[in-house]
């Protein structure tokens, strides 16, 4: 029967193309590196090192593999069982959430690393279009009539809380640290998003690839990436007079590491993160050091010179910060609760 | 006696029709194509053939090879309880079969977030004895069966609802026992539409997003299928490789468009022969 | 169509149910039930404040309010499309009638950003339209963009079938007895193809509710403004906010199912009058 022979024929095809599966790696070790969203380019780098380096001083083949997202919703998937070996968030209350709703993560992951697991930090800066049509020059100017500023949705992305605590943060250090006009800017503020992307990186597409908007707020790391990438745009990334010092973390899965067997190898991965290598890796991708000794003087001080303030100095801990601004009716809802009913 | 309208009234209608169709069928297809040869033949060759595309065109090949036979099975079994018996409850069996179809994708994640992740009611039982569900295949699998389990039952209980049982009467009568009678009576009738449905289940399977995206966990390489693929490679700037690996499912969309509009007219030829 | 009564003389009818309802049980049944045993452990109180906080309110008027739009496009544009496609025969009909189901079998995902590459205001469609102060992408009208691409195979491919099978006496009839082509439109072939039209915009509208993946990449998810419920049910889950997730999720499955029971019964319904074989 022609039938058949056709089903046979398409039952083989179906078997020949599933039978080889994903390719498992066969002989190397897997590491999972479970990161934020812009961080891609940066891991790229820095895990071609690493897998170089432990080869040579250990023997050993490994592997990272890369699952990148909005912090929050990389955090929600540890939690729920994605099987990390490290965490490297962009917010310490991402890992916080891991380490009290599962305990996969033990209590103590700051302490455990130089810098309270900060091995390197950035901070918040506006990307502009070529020639910066508006002069945007500090945190004031972006309330100009018009402008619009993109930025993500705090709620999903840790570089949002960021921006959004960098701004706070900014008018209150200008007010003489009154919340009251800190909260005045941020509410003009967010009246100029005209839109919110769930994480970074899809705001730096919408602002770079779909044209809208005069200024991005963002990561200065991802501002330099977006200017390097796009150099046909003539991007220009603007410093404002001060901005929060943005700390993203790394940590170790403990439970799934114990339980791996795989924790000396990922001790040893985020300790790279703080060797003369990646720190080096760490200063191409414009994030910023705590000790610019590590580095060779060409590297140094690539982003340029900012005044920056920590979280703890204006918020005190992220906790504080995440109840008061971005809990379910936080400053950020009640911000953006619409005035009148009519929404659209 | 022809029914028709006014010429003038016929023309503005198929022209209307392939303008609106243009618009919003053909328009974004070519957007797909354009954009995937913005940079050329070799950039483009380049992007569908890098190991994580090419890991990622592998785990969607494996998916539709785990979730096709299963669908297949189970239209198969609905189609006949539903299309050839009549029973109490046998319209709440259609509706919940069609349930998935209504879902959200992202529900559809979510339930199964909720029934396997970690701290979901499943979790710690699969974690004890080191099965894992979410974030690995077996909840890939599991939501694209979600998603397309009505598609081959849709297409198949009403065929055998309107063929209804004489014919597998007469073979019982005869002395065929029931597989007999299955393959020999009923599967010729219902091959085309069964196959029909195949195709749509299928092109669904490799073509979930959101279900699939909510179970993933978006290890590069492991658990990422080609429409998560397109998504990282969007959100990594890396524009015209993402429009080319979307061109890839671009073409397979076709494909199935072109292997439906063959068997659909291969099922008229059908009906229109062997019923009368 | 011949009906008789089914006898229960064929085998294979406890194997079948029996495997049909495990399966169903196992794949449909206990997650949804994990889905609603997660809604019922909140509580009224806490899941009517999880379902009507008001940027959740805002994110359902968007859902209803885009698919309802959508699907009337649909069913007006369809109607005109399945129309020309059953009753006319011209250049390149085959290929238009087999480009309709387009939108089944393109991944979701696809669409989004094939669209969002045409609307975007740098982009093809987009900088054309962006000199008349029509703005599509990043929009409410986005949304409605997105799912009317999503939704028009349902319109038109459940009225094809319902038009080609209109009987021609009827029209005829209604010429000879004087009516002008208008007035039969109007009181013959409208009130037939009206149940069919209704199942096409129910179907669409259905489809427009759960739809994700070609809406998110144009929506723009601004919050009250463009951001669908589906999109909120997924943010939600990435704040580990389970409670608020699964409140919304229930509320959109309880409109997904009420949705496909109507549709059930208006296929019965067009069944009944006649209106053409059903799908």
């Amino acid at each position: 029967m022609v039938v058949s022979r056709w089903w046979g024929l398409g039952a083989l095809a179906v078997l020949a193309l599933g039978g080889c599966g994903p390719e498992q790696t066969r002989d190397a070790v897997t590491l999972l590196n479970v990161s934020y969203d812009p961080t891609r380019e940066f891991y790229r780098d820095l895990n071609a090192a690493f897998e170089r380096n432990w080869l040579e001083s250990q023997g050993q083949r490994v592997r990272v593999l890369m699952s990148h997202g909005g912090s929050g919703k990389q955090a929600r998937a540890v939690i729920d069982g994605l099987p990390a070996d490290v965490v490297t968030l962009a917010l310490a209350a991402d890992v916080d959430s891991i380490a009290n709703r599962s305990g996969l993560v033990i209590a103590d992951w700051r302490a455990r690393l130089p810098h309270a697991a900060v091995p390197f930090y950035s901070s918040i800066v506006f990307l502009v279009r070529s020639g910066n049509p508006r002069r945007v020059r500090d945190w004031a100017d972006l309330l100009q009539p018009g402008l619009q500023v993109v930025m993500p949705h705090p709620q999903t992305s840790g570089g949002a809380r960021w921006n959004y605590l960098a701004a706070w943060g900014a008018a209150r250090l200008d007010a003489a640290g009154s919340d009251v006009a800190a909260r005045v800017y941020v509410q003009r503020l967010l009246r100029q998003v005209p839109l919110f992307d769930p994480s970074a990186r899809a705001a730096t597409t919408t602002f770079v690839q779909r044209g809208l908007g005069d200024v991005l707020l963002t990561w200065e790391s991802e501002a330099w990436m977006a200017v390097a990438a796009f150099p046909e745009q003539g991007l220009e990334v603007v410093r404002p007079g001060c901005s929060i010092r943005a700390e993203p973390v790394v940590a170790v899965v403990d439970r799934l590491v114990d339980h791996r067997g795989s924790r000396a190898l990922a001790e040893a991965y985020l300790r790279f993160h703080y060797s003369p290598t990646g720190q080096r890796l760490a200063v191409r991708h414009y994030f910023r050091l705590f000790d610019e000794r590590a580095v060779a003087a060409a590297d140094r001080d690539r982003p340029g010179a900012l005044r920056t303030f920590g979280l703890a100095q204006q918020f005190g801990s992220w906790a504080q910060a995440n109840t008061t601004h971005f809990a379910p009716g936080g400053t950020f809802d009640q911000l953006t609760r619409p005035a009148s009913g009519a929404t659209w | 006696m022809r029914r028709d309208e006014p010429a003038w009234v016929r023309w503005a209608l198929i022209l209307f029709a392939w303008v609106f169709c243009g618009l919003f069928l053909v328009l974004p297809l070519a957007a797909v194509f354009g954009e995937a040869l913005r940079d050329g033949w070799q950039a483009y060759l380049a992007s569908v053939t890098e190991p994580d595309a090419l890991a990622a065109l592998r785990l969607t090949a494996l998916t539709a090879a785990v979730v096709l036979p299963l669908n297949l099975a189970f239209g198969l079994a609905a189609a006949w309880c539903l299309g050839k018996f009549r029973f109490r409850g046998r319209a709440l069996l259609t509706t919940l079969i069609d349930l998935p179809f209504a879902v959200s994708p992202i529900t559809a994640g979510l339930i199964f977030v909720l029934l396997f992740g970690l701290h979901g009611w499943l979790g710690p039982w699969l974690a004890e004895r080191e099965w894992r569900v979410i974030f690995a295949l077996p909840g890939i699998w599991l939501a694209s069966l979600f998603v397309t389990c009505p598609f081959v039952a849709r297409e198949v209980i009403p065929l055998m609802q309107e063929q209804g049982c004489d014919e597998e009467l007469a073979a019982l009568t005869l002395g065929a026992n029931g597989w007999q009678t299955f393959w020999r009576v009923t599967w010729p009738n219902v091959r085309w539409a069964v196959l029909y449905g195949a195709i749509l289940s299928n092109a669904r399977c490799m073509g979930e997003f959101g279900a699939v995206s909510v179970v993933s966990g978006h290890i590069r390489g492991l658990t990422n299928t080609l429409p998560l693929h397109v998504e990282i490679l969007y959100n990594e700037y890396q524009f015209s490789a993402a429009f080319a690996v979307a061109s890839l499912l671009s073409l397979l969309a076709l494909l199935t468009l072109l292997l439906k509009k063959l068997l659909e007219w291969r099922l008229t030829r059908q009906r229109q022969g062997e019923p009368a | 169509m011949s009906r008789q009564p089914r006898t229960r003389q064929l085998p294979g009818f406890g194997l079948t149910l029996g495997s049909t309802l495990l399966y169903l049980s196992l794949l449909v049944l206990l997650p949804l039930a994990a889905l609603a045993a997660k809604a019922a452990s909140l509580g009224w109180r806490d899941f009517l404040a999880a379902a009507a906080e008001p940027r959740v309110l805002a994110a359902y008027r968007l859902t209803f309010g885009a698919a309802l739009a959508a699907a009337g496009v649909n069913a007006v544009c369809g109607t005109l499309v399945a129309w020309a496609l059953a009753r006319y025969r011209f250049a390149g009909r085959a290929l238009l009638d087999a480009l309709i189901d387009l939108p089944f079998a393109l991944p979701t995902a696809v669409s989004g950003i094939a669209l969002t590459a045409l609307y975007a205001p740098n982009g093809w469609l987009g900088q054309q339209l962006a000199p008349l102060g029509v703005r599509v992408a990043y929009t409410p009208l986005g949304v409605v963009v997105a799912l009317i691409f999503i939704g028009l195979p349902f319109v038109v491919r459940t009225l094809q079938p319902a038009i080609e099978e209109l009987p021609a006496e009827v029209e005829e009839a209604a010429a000879m007895l004087g009516a002008t082509r208008w007035q039969t439109l109007r009181r013959v072939i409208l009130p037939a193809v009206l149940p069919a039209v209704l199942t096409g915009f129910a179907l669409s509208f259905a489809r427009a509710l759960g739809e994700y993946g070609s809406v998110v990449f144009i929506s723009g998810n601004l919050p009250l403004r463009t951001e669908i419920a589906s999109l909120l049910i997924l943010t939600k889950l990435e704040q580990y906010d389970y409670a608020g997730a699964t409140a919304i999720a229930t509320t959109m499955l309880a409109a997904s199912f009420v949705l496909l029971l109507l549709i059930n019964g208006l296929q019965a319904w067009a069944v009944r009058r006649g209106g053409g074989e059903q799908r």
